[in-house]
């Protein structure tokens, strides 16, 4: 019974790929212009749900946003045209990464500074610490003392 | 006692960027449209496929551009706020990736808070205009720059608040 569901579940499925297949984005002619389209849009974001890139986003205005790249690529725009007509509109957060300039320095910095002052600290502490002093005769005869009855108990 | 200081102060410095993060919406990504001169288009009407629609019809006034759909959730919550208003203020719509019937319809069923409305049917205006989500508002002067921008839908502290002063002072300007 359950078998036979299951038969009757793939089949179904196989039935619905072909509809499935025809909602697919539109593929292009134009292998290396894809290519360069996907490439491209690895680097932007997506607006919708902000932590997926255009390339991996499904929503629609990811969609309209590619189609919007790979018809500027196509009519002979480079991709700094097409990556400034994007930042122009939507502003410099559609790229995944961001310009340097003085909002944004600290962003790019920051984590070298965070190295330098972790770095500086750890100097400093290793600075600080006490040399280790060499056993007075006395404490070396106690260590031993103590280390020999180990020995002997065991 | 010396030796929590440093970790202490490090947790408040962090404690202090989360509770700045926190009240941050990630969702209210600005606009770079502002105080830049709004994107020129010609639509159809909605109403009208023989008639268009340009911003330049409205120059020489304060305005608010909506970006709207009919199958948007958050339009419908909107909905009546932009009714509310649309006395006080010129309010052109523009219907977003929607479908000519629709638009026309939903208007229909919930009243037309538009001056006019235009009909972007593939969202190009929308691309040119930044729009991410709607419902979204602008904020037009009379010299037709924009200068304000709204994600989400419209509330009436947001316009009490934020819009309604703002056009006020473009108005005597």
């Amino acid at each position: 019974m359950v078998r036979k569901l299951f038969i009757v579940c793939i089949a179904a499925l196989t039935w619905a790929m072909p509809t499935l297949a025809g909602e697919a984005p539109t593929v292009a002619e134009d292998p290396a212009l894809e290519a360069r389209v996907t490439k491209l849009s690895e680097e932007l974001r997506c607006l919708v749900c902000q932590n997926q890139s255009l390339a991996d986003s499904h929503a629609e205005l990811a969609q309209d946003l590619k189609n919007q790249v790979r018809e500027m690529l196509k009519q002979g725009m480079t991709e700094q045209q097409v990556v400034a007509f994007l930042v122009q509109r939507y502003g410099d957060f559609v790229l995944y990464r961001p310009p340097v300039k003085s909002t944004t320095w600290l962003l790019w910095l920051g984590p070298f500074l965070l190295l330098i002052g972790g770095l500086a600290l750890f100097i400093f502490k290793l600075k600080r610490r006490r040399p280790i002093q060499p056993l007075t005769p006395g404490e070396h005869a106690v260590a031993e003392a103590l280390l020999g009855g180990k020995e002997k108990s065991r | 006692m010396r030796r929590f200081l440093f970790p202490l102060v490090a947790f408040l410095i962090l404690i202090g960027f989360f509770a700045a993060g926190l009240r941050l919406n990630p969702r209210e990504v600005p606009s770079p449209l502002i105080g830049k001169p709004a994107p020129a288009f010609r639509l159809t009407q909605l109403h009208n496929p023989g008639a268009s629609i340009s911003p330049e019809d409205m120059k020489g006034k304060v305005w608010l551009l909506n970006v709207w759909a009919s199958w948007c959730v958050s339009c419908r919550q909107e909905h009546p706020v932009l009714l509310q208003y649309s006395q006080t203020l010129p309010i052109v719509g523009l219907d977003y990736k929607d479908e000519r019937a629709a638009g026309i319809a939903w208007l229909k069923d919930l009243g037309d808070p538009y001056l006019m409305s235009a009909f972007d049917s593939d969202g190009r205006v929308g691309i040119d205009y930044g729009v991410y989500g709607v419902p979204e508002t602008f904020v037009i002067d009379k010299q037709g720059v924009v200068r304000y921008k709204h994600i989400g839908p419209l509330t009436p502290t947001a316009l009490e608040k934020n819009i309604l002063p703002l056009v006020k002072e473009l108005d005597g300007a």
